[in-house]
């Protein structure tokens, strides 16, 4: 590991100012930044360890927002009472993250800035190709071992997945990332997370210095009767082979959809809304057939590397059970 | 730097790469905490940071400072008399090699405490952070659930 200064920080001023230095990150959490400096994958000269800032780490359930301080843990977030009752797609795609431990020292914040587990990115020793860690590199993974990569909003450059969970959610529902640099700015979540493209080193739209401070999540119908359905090669502790954050709100007729909302993870280069299933299923009665014909488009401009082809055929079969679920005809 | 381990305050020269792993076993003497993977993918190094359970391999040493700190070693009473957690490894027979059994240990203690005892189901899914290799895992569930309704009896210590 590279050597590095440490700062531990007591004001957000002071981070911030800090953190807008070269070769300088901030340090929460660190299950995934200390991992990748292990790794030789994250190589800073300075980190601002924010864990000590006060006051970024509330939760707050009102009665249309659910705010979320970007230092509560997930754990903290998994189990708060009025999360659960409010958003269950919030506490299960949380504890069905990682393991207990990293939840207890994974923060919200941090878990925004997650990064890929491509195999390949995180090996830069025997694998100096790759975009996302050298621009213009090349990438092995495409004609690599590929059955964990992407197969939604891939380019020629990159084919690595996000793999979180908790940001699939929040794409789903409309959250908003608030910001705080030389003034506070508030970025809907689903722009947050950038398309590879030719860029794929560029993950975030955040300029040096910037830090999250939070996470607003309006409140709705469809969110109090959510659900998170992570399909995997082992039953816990594992990342999702696909997964899918969906929430409904039925009219009076008890059948009749009037809000249907669906994001896709563990398939994709990014938390993966599924707005034209969402527009197509509005107004139709909530049965299996209607759920699966719906579904069946999710993986829309999907493309196969090879060993991940299999998503594609998962990708509509975790959508349509986790509706079913969430609509009480599983 | 100075950390306070197992109620103890140490005063360890470090560098600043130093994870609070490598404090406890290189520096403070404390071994029983285990390196399995040193990547967060084992949770052989579970240790408590203010009561919670955390992997101490993903941890700086500098993030741990002015935090108290316990490991298996700090688990025991001041008598030697064993933790409930780890009389019951002992009694369902919990191990083969040991290695990964401190982390399994620690994190059981927190398990019980968080409430994720319920089921069988439910101590596997919140033990699921800590892995056996020997695959002593239907004793390690029987020994959770065994600690959990004996700590439930008993004050918790």
């Amino acid at each position: 590991m590279r050597t590095f200064d440490y700062l531990r920080a007591h004001d957000a001023a002071t981070a911030m100012a800090e953190a807008a230095k070269p070769e300088t990150r901030f340090l929460a959490g660190g299950t995934t930044l200390l991992d990748l400096m292990k790794l030789n994958v994250e190589r800073p000269a300075r980190l601002v360890d924010i864990t000590r800032l006060s006051g970024l780490d509330t939760i707050e359930v009102s009665a249309d927002v659910i705010r979320i301080g970007a230092l509560a843990k997930m754990s903290k977030v998994a189990d708060h009472a009025d999360i659960k009752a409010a958003a269950p797609v919030l506490s299960e795609s949380l504890w069905r993250a990682a393991s207990a431990q990293l939840r207890n020292m994974a923060s919200i914040g941090g878990n925004l800035m997650q990064r890929t587990r491509c195999t390949y990115f995180r090996d830069p020793g025997a694998y100096a190709n790759c975009n996302k860690r050298n621009p213009g590199s090349g990438c092995a993974a495409i004609e690599g071992v590929n059955r964990n990569h992407a197969v939604l909003g891939v380019s020629d450059a990159c084919i690595a997945i996000y793999p979180g969970d908790f940001a699939v959610s929040l794409v789903a529902f409309d959250a908003r990332v608030v910001v705080r640099g030389s003034s506070d700015r508030i970025i809907p979540v689903d722009n947050f997370f950038l398309l590879p493209g030719q860029t794929p080193h560029l993950e975030h739209p955040l300029a040096p210095g910037e830090m999250i401070v939070g996470i607003e999540i309006p409140r709705s119908p469809a969110l109090k009767r959510s659900h998170y359905l992570k399909v995997r090669d082992r039953a816990s502790y594992e990342f999702a082979a696909a997964s899918a954050a969906v929430g409904i709100e039925l009219e009076a007729d008890g059948k009749t959809i009037r809000d249907v909302r669906i994001a896709v993870g563990g398939v994709a280069t990014k938390p993966w809304r599924l707005r034209a299933v969402e527009a197509s299923l509005k107004g139709k009665t909530l049965d299996e057939a209607t759920l699966r014909t719906a579904a069946a488009a999710s993986v829309k401009g999907a493309k196969s590397s090879g060993h991940n082809a299999f998503k594609i055929g998962l990708t509509p079969k975790v959508v349509a059970r986790a509706l079913m679920t969430v609509g009480d005809i599983a | 730097m100075h950390l306070t381990i197992n109620g103890a305050g140490r005063d360890l020269d470090l560098d600043s790469r130093t994870t609070l792993l490598d404090a406890l076993r290189e520096h403070a003497g404390l071994t029983g905490t285990k390196k399995g993977c040193d990547q967060g993918q084992c949770g052989a190094c579970t240790v408590h940071v203010d009561g919670d359970r955390v992997l101490a391999c993903l941890t700086l040493a500098a993030q741990a400072e002015g935090r108290t700190i316990t490991t298996i070693e700090g688990l025991a009473g001041t008598d030697g008399a064993l933790h409930a957690v780890q009389a019951a490894f002992i009694e369902q027979d919990a191990f083969q090699c040991g290695y990964c059994t401190p982390g399994q240990i620690m994190s059981a203690v927190a398990c019980i405490r968080e409430g994720h005892t319920g089921s069988d189901d439910e101590i596997r899914e919140y033990m699921s952070g800590n892995l056996c290799r020997c695959g002593a895992y239907p004793h390690i569930v029987a020994a959770v659930r065994d600690a959990a309704r004996r700590l439930k009896t008993e004050p918790a210590r």
